[in-house]
């Protein structure tokens, strides 16, 4: 944890510049325009809409596979966050995106299973996901993505992932 | 078993299933290309590309490309199926990832329809690189089937 005596701007800055580093430092995530909202440890990914996202030109709709990598890289920003949070608040790390061996590595995913409750309209997303089961080598990941309401879920996944091994 | 359909239908059917995946913005964005379609299946490529990347250590392609990848695929395999689904959405879709896909190699996904009923259309998927012994994923999905 962060030390008593602590400056808040020290510690607003660390956590921010380790979130963005691990976020910035993934060229898909920038390609689909994914950020992250953090509220303490608490992160929620945004992925405002953008015409280059759209599945069904009809509806229009948010394309399956945008929705399901969206929810992915979710868990994987989440997984690793909740894994490096230690590290990070006793000043071991400090990832630099301009520096890739600073890099936290990330897990890898062995499945993953989406479910599609709701077309994605063409409008913001936002998720946020739950490690359910974190061991050493295996982690169980769920995340929920909504629009307009909270309540209203639009999709949701579980996935499964191989956690990386130091040395 | 329902009788063979006459050739132009055939061809119109496949025509519709093309243009469905050619309108589509993402797939055109991620640079995907219909390679094949027929009621056997759809295969559709995809070539690796540095804005694609996932993990910028090793240049290997996000997972997430592969599962637009696979969804659009298995789309395109539900509305080649002579069954003849106006339009169709994900249901469900399930990816196993068996390995990271080699930098630089074109991804190439191959989707069949393997049953279809009034509603709902079971799809299986698999996404190569070039070396096509070793799958890099494969995926199951559930599809609805508008009429």
């Amino acid at each position: 944890m962060a030390r008593r005596n602590e400056s808040l701007d020290a510690i607003k800055t660390r956590r921010n510049n380790t979130l963005n580093a691990l976020v910035s430092s993934v060229p898909y995530i920038r390609w689909l325009g994914i950020g992250f909202d953090r509220r303490g440890d608490e992160l929620t990914a945004v992925l405002p809409f953008d015409e280059k996202l759209i599945g069904n030109p009809m509806l229009p709709a948010i394309h399956g596979g945008v929705t399901a990598a969206f929810l992915e890289v979710t868990a994987i920003v989440e997984l690793t966050w909740t894994a490096i949070w230690e590290d990070m608040e006793q000043g071991r790390i400090a990832p630099d995106a301009a520096v890739p061996e600073s890099l936290p590595r990330l897990p890898k995913t062995i499945d993953f299973t989406v479910d599609y409750l709701r077309s994605g309209l063409p409008r913001d997303a936002y998720a946020r996901a739950r490690v359910v089961r974190s061991g050493r080598r295996y982690a169980s990941v769920h995340v929920e993505a909504w629009q307009d309401q909270r309540q209203k879920l639009f999709a949701q996944a579980t996935g499964h992932f191989l956690m990386p091994q130091d040395g | 078993m329902s009788e063979p359909l006459p050739e132009d239908e055939l061809e119109q059917r496949r025509r519709i299933a093309r243009q469905f995946i050619e309108v589509i913005p993402h797939a055109r964005a991620l640079g995907m290309r219909l390679d094949q379609l027929s009621p056997e299946g759809a295969e559709i490529s995809l070539p690796w590309r540095e804005d694609l990347v996932g993990d910028p250590r090793s240049g290997v392609i996000h997972g997430g490309v592969i599962s637009a990848l696979m969804d659009t695929c298995s789309g395109a395999a539900v509305m080649a199926h002579p069954a003849g689904a106006r339009s169709t959405a994900t249901i469900d879709l399930r990816i196993d990832y068996m390995r990271a896909a080699t930098p630089g190699q074109t991804i190439r996904a191959r989707a069949n329809c393997y049953h279809i009923t009034r509603s709902v259309a079971f799809v299986r998927a698999w996404a190569m690189d070039d070396d096509e012994s070793r799958p890099v994923a494969s995926a199951t999905g559930a599809f609805t089937v508008e009429r």
